[in-house]
C-alpha cells in the first residue's frame, strides 16, 4: 500500500504513484466509510509516502490526489504533483493562517455576484472552500457517473476538470470556476515552493526547470552572459541536490 | 483616554518619508515622535539568508505585507456602483512594519521629466487646451524640476543610486538617457551590469533606433557609504527582491540608509503597534493640536504635537485626512473639493519573449532595478504626441528582476494551464525566457476618486477607503501605442515566441492582476486652494501644521515609478519646515 515507505527512485516513485490513486481512493470511499460511518470529520490515515493529513478526511485525500495527479501528471520531463508531495503541502496549509482566511478580509457584507475583476468576493475561506468543493463535486461524480471523482479514470477526471476549469458544472454550493482556480493555483504553489512546506519533495520539481532554489547569489554570473548556469538547486534548509 | 506628554512633531507612518523627515528634523533639536502600526524591522534578523530566499511565504502570502484581514479598501468601477472589499492581494500592496513599502520595493529610482511637474501647461502649450478630454483634470505640482532637482540629487546620494547620467549639465552623455532632465552631478555610483535578457533587448532596441539606457537602481552596484555614514553592500543579483527584504543590505530602504543613524538621536522616539486613527484639531478647526492612536493593548493614545506629517502610504494619507475631516472631500458630481480628488494608477503591458535552448538566459540572475535596460523614447512628452491623440507614456524595459518560479515562471501562448502540456512547456521554457515590459502613466479625471466606504470598517470600526477607479480611452491609446514599439524592439530580439499582456478598450480594471503599488493621488499638491489640498511644499491649505509626503501628492501619475519624486517632494518640503516654517509657523504659501 502507499502507506509503505516508497523507494527514492523516481521510477519507482511513478509506478507507485500510478496505483496509488486508485488504491487510495477505494479506501477512501469502502473501508474509511465503514468503519468511521462516513464522518467527514475524521482525518484520512492514508496518503503517498508516510504523510497522515491533519486536515482532509480520507475521502478529500483520496480527491486531491487524484485531480493534483491530472493537474501535473508524472510523466518523464519530471514529477508529477502526488509525486512532488502536493497533497501533503495542501493539507499543511490548510493548517497555516492561510487555509484558515487569517490572510484575507472576510467580513461581510459578502457580494458574491460583483464582477470578477473585483477579486475574490465568496465567504470560504481556503479550509471551508476546498470542504465544501470536494464534497459537491463527489457527490456530482456519484449522481453523473455512480462514482467518486478519484474512482473515475484518469481521462474522465481530465475531462471534469476542465469542465470545472470552464465553469461547465453547477453546484449550489460552489462556483466550480473558482474552486477550480484555488486549486489549480496551490498545486502550482506546492510544486515550486521550498520543500520544507511539503512539496517539491527533493527539489525535483526545481531540478526539471533549471531553477537553483535558494542559493540567492548570482554576482559572478553577470560578467557570463549567456552561459549555462551549472550549479543544482539548494534548499532553505540546506539541502543540495 | 491615555494622554502622552506633548512633542514638537509627530510622525504617522515610518516608511521613507517619514524616515527622511525623521532625520531631516532631528538636528533641529526638537522632540520627535514617528508612530508606526506595524512592527519593528531590520536586516538582521527579519530578512537574513536563507530565509529570506522564499517565494512562498514572502512573494506569495506576502509576509512583509499589510494583513488585508484587519484593513483593505474597496473597490467599484464607477460612480454609482457598490464597491466590494479588496480581499486578497493583487493588484498593489500596501507595506507594513518599520520601513513600510520601501523594503519590499525594488528600488527603481527615476527623476520625473521636468514637463511631468508642470504637466497641465505643458501639454496646453504644446497640444492646446483641447487635446485634453473634457473630464481629465491633469494639473501643476507647482514645483518646477530646475527647483527641484537638488532634492532630487540628494535623495539619490542617501540611497546610492546606481546608473549612467544621459544629462550632465545640460551635455548629453553617451549610455545614459538623453530625455532625463539636466542632472548636476553624476549617479553616486555606476551602472548594475545587464542580465542576458537586457543585453539582448538593448541591442535590439539600438537596432530599432532607440536609446537604452541602464534603469536607476537602487541596488547598489558597488559597496557604498552615503552622507549620513551608513553604508551599503553590492547587490549579488540574487533574485529575491521585489516583495522580499534585502539580505545583501544592497536595496535602499530606511533601514540600509538612515534608521542606523535616526534611531540613536535622544530626541528621536520611534513607538510601534501604533494605529494613528485621528488627526486632532482645535475648536477653530484651523490647527492641529495632534494625534489620536491605538496602542499595543489596544488603549486610545492622545499625542499633543506641534506639528503634525502624514507620511503613510499614499491610501492611508488620504483616509487620514477624509477620517479627520481636514480639507473638503472630493464631489465627483460637481468637481469640488480636494481630499479624495485625482487618484489615479499605472498601466503596464508585458511580452513573454521566449528563446531556443540555446539562448540561456538563467532568469534567476535578476535584481529588483538593476540589471535591466530601459527605452525612455516614448514616456512623458518625449515624443510628439500630436498625431497619436493621447497624452501621456510609459517606458519600456528588457530583462528580468528574478525567475521565482511560482510567480515568474512564463509559458509560451498557446500552452494549456495544466496538465502534461503545461508541465513540459514550464520544462522547456524556462530558462530561455526573458520579458520586455512597458510601464505607463494613468491620468487623472473627474469621475476618479477616493472617499469612505459607507458599507465596510477595519478591525477598529473605522470606515474603509473606497477607490473608485476604471480606465479611460486614453491610457488604453498609450498603452496601445507603446506597446507596439516594444514588439518592434522584440521582433528584432528574434524569438522563438511571444506572448502578450495588453488591456484593451473594453477590458475593465481588474484588482485580481498585479501591475504596480504605485498608486497616486488624493491629497495633492497644486498651486491653488481651489484645486488642490497641498501646496507646493506639502503643506495643507487648510491646517497649516499638517503636512502630507508621498504618491498621494502626484496631481496625476507617471510613467515612471514614483519613489524618486516622493523623496525629492519630501527632501523639499522639509528644507522649508526647518528654515522657513519652524521660525514662523504659518501657511508657506498666501493663497
Amino acid at each position: 500500500m502507499s502507506s509503505k515507505p516508497s523507494s527514492p527512485s523516481r521510477r519507482d516513485f511513478l509506478r507507485q504513484s500510478l496505483v496509488a490513486v486508485p488504491a487510495v481512493s477505494l479506501l477512501g470511499t469502502s473501508a474509511i466509510a465503514q468503519t468511521q460511518s462516513g464522518s467527514a470529520a475524521a482525518p484520512a490515515a492514508m496518503s503517498a509516502g508516510n504523510y497522515a493529513p491533519r486536515y482532509f478526511t480520507a475521502p478529500e485525500w483520496a480527491f486531491l490526489q487524484a485531480a493534483v495527479d491530472r493537474l501535473i501528471p508524472s510523466n518523464d520531463d519530471g514529477p508529477g504533483a502526488v509525486e512532488a508531495g502536493v497533497p501533503e503541502f495542501l493539507d499543511r496549509q490548510m493548517e497555516a493562517a492561510y487555509g484558515h482566511g487569517g490572510l484575507w478580509y472576510m467580513q461581510g457584507p459578502f457580494v458574491p455576484e460583483s464582477p470578477p475583476t473585483l477579486g475574490y468576493q465568496l465567504r470560504y475561506t481556503p479550509r471551508e472552500f476546498y470542504r465544501k468543493g470536494i464534497a459537491a463535486i463527489d457527490d456530482w461524480c456519484r449522481k453523473q457517473h455512480q462514482k467518486t471523482f478519484a474512482e473515475l479514470p484518469a481521462d474522465q477526471r481530465d475531462a471534469i476538470l476542465h469542465q470545472l476549469e470552464k465553469g461547465e458544472i453547477h453546484l449550489d454550493d460552489v462556483p466550480t470556476a473558482a474552486f477550480f482556480t484555488q486549486l489549480l493555483t496551490n498545486t502550482k504553489e506546492g510544486y515550486f515552493a521550498d520543500p520544507m512546506y511539503g512539496g517539491n519533495k527533493q527539489m525535483a520539481a526545481w531540478k526539471m526547470i533549471g531553477f537553483p532554489g535558494a542559493r540567492a547569489d548570482f554576482a559572478d554570473w553577470i560578467e557570463q552572459p549567456g552561459k549555462v548556469y551549472p550549479y543544482g538547486p539548494v534548499s532553505i534548509e540546506g539541502a543540495k541536490s | 483616554m491615555i494622554r502622552m506628554k506633548p512633542v514638537d512633531v509627530v510622525i504617522v507612518g515610518f516608511g521613507w518619508t517619514g524616515a527622511i523627515m525623521g532625520i531631516e528634523l532631528a538636528d533641529t533639536g526638537l522632540k520627535i515622535l514617528a508612530l508606526e502600526r506595524g512592527a519593528y524591522r531590520d536586516t538582521s534578523p527579519d530578512f537574513t539568508y536563507p530565509h529570506n530566499a522564499d517565494e512562498l511565504a514572502y512573494g506569495i502570502r506576502g509576509e512583509l505585507f499589510q494583513p488585508l484581514a484587519r484593513e483593505t479598501v474597496t473597490v467599484r468601477h464607477n460612480v454609482g456602483d457598490t464597491a466590494v472589499p479588496y480581499r486578497q492581494y493583487g493588484s498593489f500592496l500596501f507595506g507594513n512594519n518599520v520601513g513600510g513599502a520601501g523594503i519590499h520595493w525594488n528600488g527603481q529610482h527615476y527623476r520625473p521629466s521636468p514637463e511631468d511637474l508642470e504637466f497641465h501647461s505643458h501639454i496646453s502649450k504644446r497640444y492646446g487646451q483641447k487635446f485634453m478630454p473634457e473630464d481629465m483634470q491633469i494639473q501643476d505640482y507647482g514645483v518646477s524640476y530646475d527647483e527641484l532637482e537638488p532634492y532630487l540629487e540628494q535623495f539619490e546620494y542617501l540611497c546610492g543610486t546606481s546608473g549612467t547620467a544621459g544629462n550632465l549639465n545640460g551635455e548629453i552623455r553617451p549610455g545614459g538617457n538623453p530625455f532625463e532632465g539636466a542632472r548636476r552631478k553624476p549617479y553616486p555610483n555606476p551602472a548594475v551590469g545587464d542580465t542576458y535578457g537586457a543585453k539582448l533587448f538593448a541591442e535590439a532596441a539600438r537596432k530599432v533606433g532607440y536609446h537604452p539606457f541602464p534603469q536607476p537602481s537602487d541596488n547598489a552596484s558597488q559597496p557604498y557609504t552615503n552622507p549620513h555614514g551608513v553604508r551599503l553592500g553590492p547587490c549579488n543579483l540574487c533574485g529575491y527582491c521585489e516583495r522580499f527584504g534585502c539580505f545583501m543590505y544592497s536595496k535602499a530602504s530606511p533601514q540600509t540608509t538612515i534608521l542606523p543613524v535616526l534611531m540613536r538621536k535622544p530626541n528621536f522616539e520611534l513607538r510601534t503597534h501604533s494605529h494613528v486613527t485621528k488627526i486632532n484639531l482645535d475648536s477653530t478647526g484651523k490647527r492641529a493640536t495632534g494625534v489620536t492612536y491605538i496602542d499595543a493593548q489596544g488603549q486610545q493614545v492622545e499625542q499633543p504635537a506641534e506639528l503634525v506629517i502624514v507620511s503613510a502610504f499614499q491610501m492611508h494619507n488620504v483616509r487620514l485626512m477624509l477620517l479627520s475631516g481636514i480639507g473638503t472631500p472630493y464631489d465627483p458630481g460637481t468637481g469640488k473639493g480636494v481630499i479624495g480628488k485625482n487618484y489615479a494608477y499605472q498601466m503596464m503591458s508585458s511580452i513573454g519573449v521566449f528563446f531556443d535552448k540555446d539562448v540561456a538566459i538563467n532568469p534567476f540572475v535578476g535584481a529588483g532595478s538593476g540589471g535591466v535596460q530601459i527605452v525612455d523614447d516614448f514616456n512623458s512628452d518625449h515624443f510628439d504626441h500630436g498625431p497619436h491623440g493621447f497624452v501621456g507614456g510609459a517606458y519600456i524595459y528588457g530583462g528580468q528582476t528574478g525567475g521565482r518560479p511560482i510567480q515568474q515562471l512564463i509559458v509560451p501562448p498557446g500552452t494549456p494551464s495544466w496538465g502534461a502540456g503545461w508541465k513540459k512547456a514550464a520544462k522547456d521554457s524556462y530558462l530561455h525566457a526573458t520579458t520586455v515590459a512597458t510601464h505607463g502613466s494613468v491620468m487623472s479625471y473627474r469621475d476618479r476618486y477616493l472617499d469612505l466606504d459607507p458599507t465596510y470598517k477595519d478591525a477598529f470600526g473605522q470606515p474603509l477607503l473606497r477607490i473608485t477607479f476604471d480606465w479611460h480611452d486614453n491610457e488604453y491609446k498609450m498603452s496601445q501605442f507603446v506597446t507596439e514599439r516594444a514588439q518592434d524592439i522584440v521582433r528584432q530580439m528574434n524569438p522563438k515566441a511571444t506572448s502578450l499582456t495588453l488591456r484593451k478598450p473594453g477590458d475593465h480594471y481588474d484588482i485580481r492582476q498585479y501591475q504596480t503599488t504605485h498608486t497616486t493621488g488624493g491629497v495633492i499638491q497644486g498651486t491653488s486652494p481651489d484645486l488642490s489640498a497641498l501646496n507646493r511644499f506639502q503643506q495643507s491649505w487648510d491646517v497649516h501644521n499638517v503636512f502630507v509626503t508621498g504618491a498621494s501628492a502626484f496631481p496625476q501619475n507617471l510613467g515612471y515609478n514614483p519613489t524618486g519624486l516622493i523623496g525629492g517632494l519630501t527632501y523639499m518640503s522639509v528644507k522649508a519646515i526647518r528654515e522657513t516654517y519652524l521660525k514662523q509657523p504659518g501657511p508657506l504659501v498666501q493663497a
